[in-house]
């Protein structure tokens, strides 16, 4: 699908994020320090006297200059190594091999329910405005806006687990009888899959279902009302009422002239809720007990826990520079006439 | 699989990835008998306690993971909670113990069945390289040890396999308590030391990921920041064997998700409940909840002697006699606690402590006091609290603002975060006015005063310095109790910290554990962590 010319433009813009991404590392460095407390006091211990305190101090490699400092964490970052995190006491390679995938997975899970949910209604809605589907539409968004995601997650454990006792209990990715399928992805239900054991699948499906709900609906609002108003706009327009004039079937009207040409604003806003739902996960991760990696950045940011810190705007970063290209491949398929170099 | 290979996997990634032999845990565990499922807010960072950066909730891993010399024995309160008991020690893995005639050395015997989970006998040797390492580490384990005045290798010996013999650089009422503390746990040295490196000679990172222990309980998993999972050693000789198989740990952040699984039924015991919860929970009747008031600790507002107005007596009573002690009692605490203020007297009758002070609400007084002391106009004073404590601390910290409005002084709430408290409060002691909740672990007045009230201590966030209270904590601190000095001296103290009120108690806060009321054998420590070892559960 790829010509050689598309794939030497993805080679360059990745190229072009290398500066970025070195910016990044730079900046997050400095703010790290930069932040108020002192991680050899707070990791010390409460009872702690001066002398363990400095003991923690050299430990950690805080009595060097910050050159000194950045040279040592930019030497390790070359062979792969972030470092350890002091909080949880891992390193913070492994914390985001286990934790990324978690907050992926229902990541993912929480978008395709969303867009199953947005693009119909928002469909529906923009071709019978005014109508109960564009009122109910309205509604939905407006409900999805305004209620914040922890309390529509504490809403959700209550009726669902609490009162009805339909979900699983609430306790991260699987319930406590069953045991992580062998890791290929990280993400459960694929390796549950990959090893054959539906039976696992299923636990880990369950388990994702209500926080991928409370995300989706959460990221919900701005999918339909985009989509929505985006079809209002080509619906409008010129070519389709010649394709209706010409007797076309309103399907092909519809989904072959008009959605498509109405996707390319509902994908730069999909790009956009994604990478804003990674960031808010936070406190769905906390209700649901989810080991993500939200919960693991705000508790590091908390303690100052440097390389933590780091490490996690990194794999942000880098993640984000993919995320971009991927939206913008997605683009050129979509639309020909985008250029990747534009 | 033999069981030394199946520890050798026990680390983080082997326990969250390659545990080959199941899919599911046993059924036994599935239909839950014999299994305890606990929900906390926080789990551990490392399995071994002695490391730098070990959280508070890594102590669980301490007791229950590993035996220490001594044991505290348990008693019952009024209100049917069990409670350790500081001042009788009952043996772990010394069978008994004699303390010199000349009180210059104690003599443990080791008991002569008890194996590491390997089945390497539990050695003198071992107590030997154990203690070595936790006053050699520096930190948190070197500090706790100095407590009970263990403060260097040449301290220890290992006489015989059997024989251990501590030389007692000066007698101390501490000593003994401070060997049944979570921190002077005994490793299998045989094992640890394989693990040694020359940069690691304590095998610091062999000991973080894989416990290396003798305790009622091997890790079967750890997971971390999800799960840590416990499985009892049948084979454990150093206490009567634990009620349950198998304790599953879970880290659940949001409290109100922990409750919910505490009601559905699904987890068994649930920690870390904002005081409101456990209030109406224990309202339910359907849960066992346990409350016990934690030792010498006390809920309090601190003075810092160097704002000018605190540095005036008659300042800090006036203070004292304007907070709304009965509705941050009832409003913040929810009344899970003992008030701590009332007292009748400010001649104490007994050397309990904490003690209710002889303050209450009384505007009246408050505002004589202030005008006596030149301050009629009151003045401006910022009144900062720790956000991680925002729970109660918060709503405590408004009702005071409130309150303090009455008298004139116009206080403005300052909110620090986790991180930076340690720092402002208690290292640099820059607040003037600020929310407290100290505890010692060793249950002593003069022991919180050697932490609290002496000049320059890490926790005197007061600066407050009287002379007479650095001398009778100095000359008290090692005293035994039934010395016949000891009592008045403690009456002193603690009369002087009534008159001074540089701390101003307000209650002294319940530990509360809620669990099912199939589930007995919780037991508090100072530590505050779960001793599963004693928990049971009876299938009805």
């Amino acid at each position: 699908m790829f010509g050689n010319e598309k794939f030497k433009m993805i080679v360059g813009r990745l190229l072009q994020a290398i500066p970025s991404i070195i910016g990044i590392i730079i900046v997050t460095f400095v703010l790290t320090r930069a932040l108020p407390g002192d991680p050899a006091v707070y990791f010390a211990g409460p009872a702690a006297d001066e002398k363990s305190i400095q003991e923690i101090r050299v430990s950690l490699g805080l009595d060097k200059s910050w050159l000194e400092q950045f040279w040592i964490y930019a030497s390790d970052l070359v062979t792969g190594n972030l470092g350890v995190s002091v909080s949880t006491g891992q390193p913070v390679v492994e914390e985001l091999i286990r934790r990324l995938p978690a907050s992926l997975e229902l990541t993912f899970l929480a978008l395709i329910f969303s867009l199953a949910v947005a693009l119909p209604l928002g469909i529906a809605a923009a071709t019978r405005p005014n109508s109960w589907i564009d009122q109910l539409c309205r509604i939905v968004v407006t409900a999805g806006v305004s209620l914040p995601v922890f309390f529509t997650g504490l809403i959700m454990v209550y009726l669902f687990y609490y009162i009805w006792g339909v979900a699983p209990p609430p306790l991260g990715r699987l319930e406590i009888i069953y045991l992580s399928p062998p890791p290929v992805t990280n993400f459960y239900t694929i390796d549950a899959l990959l090893d054959g054991d539906l039976e696992t699948f299923g636990a880990a499906f369950a388990q994702l279902a209500l926080p991928a709900i409370t995300l989706g609906i959460f990221t919900l609002a701005p999918l339909a009302r985009m989509t929505r108003a985006a079809m209002l706009q080509v619906l409008s327009s010129d070519f389709i009422r010649t394709a209706r004039a010409s007797g076309l079937k309103r399907s092909t009207v519809l989904y072959t002239y008009a959605f498509r040409n109405a996707f390319l604003p509902i994908l730069t806003t999909l790009g956009m809720v994604f990478s804003f739902m990674l960031g808010s996960n936070v406190l769905v991760e906390k209700v649901f007990a989810w080991p993500g990696i939200g919960s693991f950045a705000i508790e590091a940011l908390i303690v100052s826990d440097y390389a933590a810190v780091q490490g996690f705007v990194l794999a942000m970063a880098i993640l984000y520079v993919l995320l971009n290209l991927t939206i913008d491949i997605v683009y050129t398929l979509v639309d020909p006439r985008v250029g990747l170099d534009g | 699989m033999r069981r030394r290979d199946f520890l050798k996997n026990m680390g983080v990634a082997a326990g969250a990835s390659t545990l080959p032999f199941l899919k599911f845990l046993p059924a036994s565990a599935a239909s839950r008998d014999g299994t305890l499922v606990v929900v906390t807010g926080n789990g551990p960072n490392s399995m071994d306690i002695q490391r730098k950066g070990t959280n508070r909730p890594s102590y669980q891993i301490a007791v229950n993971l590993y035996d220490r010399l001594v044991g505290y024995s348990t008693k019952t309160l009024d209100n049917g909670s069990l409670m350790y008991d500081y001042t009788s020690l009952e043996p772990e893995a010394a069978e008994s113990w004699d303390i010199a005639p000349d009180g210059k050395s104690i003599t443990f015997k080791m008991r002569k069945d008890a194996t590491f989970w390997d089945g390497a006998p539990i050695t003198a040797h071992d107590v030997k390289w154990s203690f070595d390492r936790a006053v050699s580490l520096g930190g948190f384990p070197t500090v706790q040890m100095k407590a009970g005045s263990l403060e260097k290798p040449e301290q220890f010996e290992a006489v015989d396999d059997e024989t251990f013999v501590i030389k007692l650089l000066r007698p101390s009422k501490l000593t003994l308590p401070d060997l049944g503390v979570p921190v002077p746990i005994i490793f299998n040295s045989i094992l640890a030391k394989k693990h040694a490196t020359e940069d690691d000679p304590w095998a610091t990172e062999f000991l973080h990921r894989t416990p290396a222990g003798s305790g009622a309980f091997m890790l079967e998993r750890w997971d971390s920041g999800q799960q840590t999972v416990y499985k009892r050693f049948d084979d454990w000789k150093n206490g009567k064997l634990p009620g349950v198989e198998r304790v599953i740990i879970r880290e659940v952040p949001s409290a109100s998700t922990r409750r919910a699984l505490l009601e559905r039924g699904d987890a068994d015991v649930s920690l870390d409940l904002p005081p409101k919860d456990f209030a109406e929970l224990k309202a339910s009747d359907k849960y066992t909840i346990s409350g016990v008031p934690i030792e010498n600790s006390m809920t309090a507002i601190g003075l810092n002697l160097n704002f000018e107005p605190f540095a005036n007596k008659m300042v800090r009573q006036a203070v004292a006699y304007s907070v709304p002690y009965d509705q941050i009692f009832k409003q913040a605490a929810f009344e899970r606690g003992i008030p701590m203020w009332g007292g009748k007297s400010f001649s104490p009758e007994t050397i309990e402590w904490p003690q209710p002070f002889p303050y209450d609400t009384d505007y009246d007084k408050a505002k004589a006091l202030l005008k006596e002391a030149g301050y009629a106009d009151g003045f401006e004073v910022p009144l900062s609290f720790n956000l991680g404590l925002a729970q109660w601390s918060e709503p405590m910290s408004l009702l005071l603002q409130e309150s303090l409005a009455k008298v004139g002084i116009k206080a403005t709430i300052d909110k620090i975060p986790g991180a930076n408290w340690r720092t402002a409060a208690l290292v640099e002691k820059k607040l003037p006015l600020h929310i407290k909740n100290f505890g010692g672990w060793l249950n002593y007045p003069d022991y919180y005063s050697f932490w609290v009230y002496v000049k320059g201590r890490l926790f005197n966030s007061m600066n407050y310095d009287n002379p007479e209270v650095n001398e009778i904590t100095d000359i008290t601190l090692n005293m035994e109790v039934d010395n016949p000095e000891y009592e008045p001296n403690i009456k002193k103290l603690i009369s002087i910290f009534f008159e001074d009120v540089p701390l101003i108690p307000v209650y002294q806060p319940y530990l509360d554990v809620a669990m099912q009321k199939d589930v007995t054998g919780y037991k508090y420590y100072a530590h505050r962590q779960l001793d599963c070892r004693l928990f049971t559960k009876v299938t009805s």
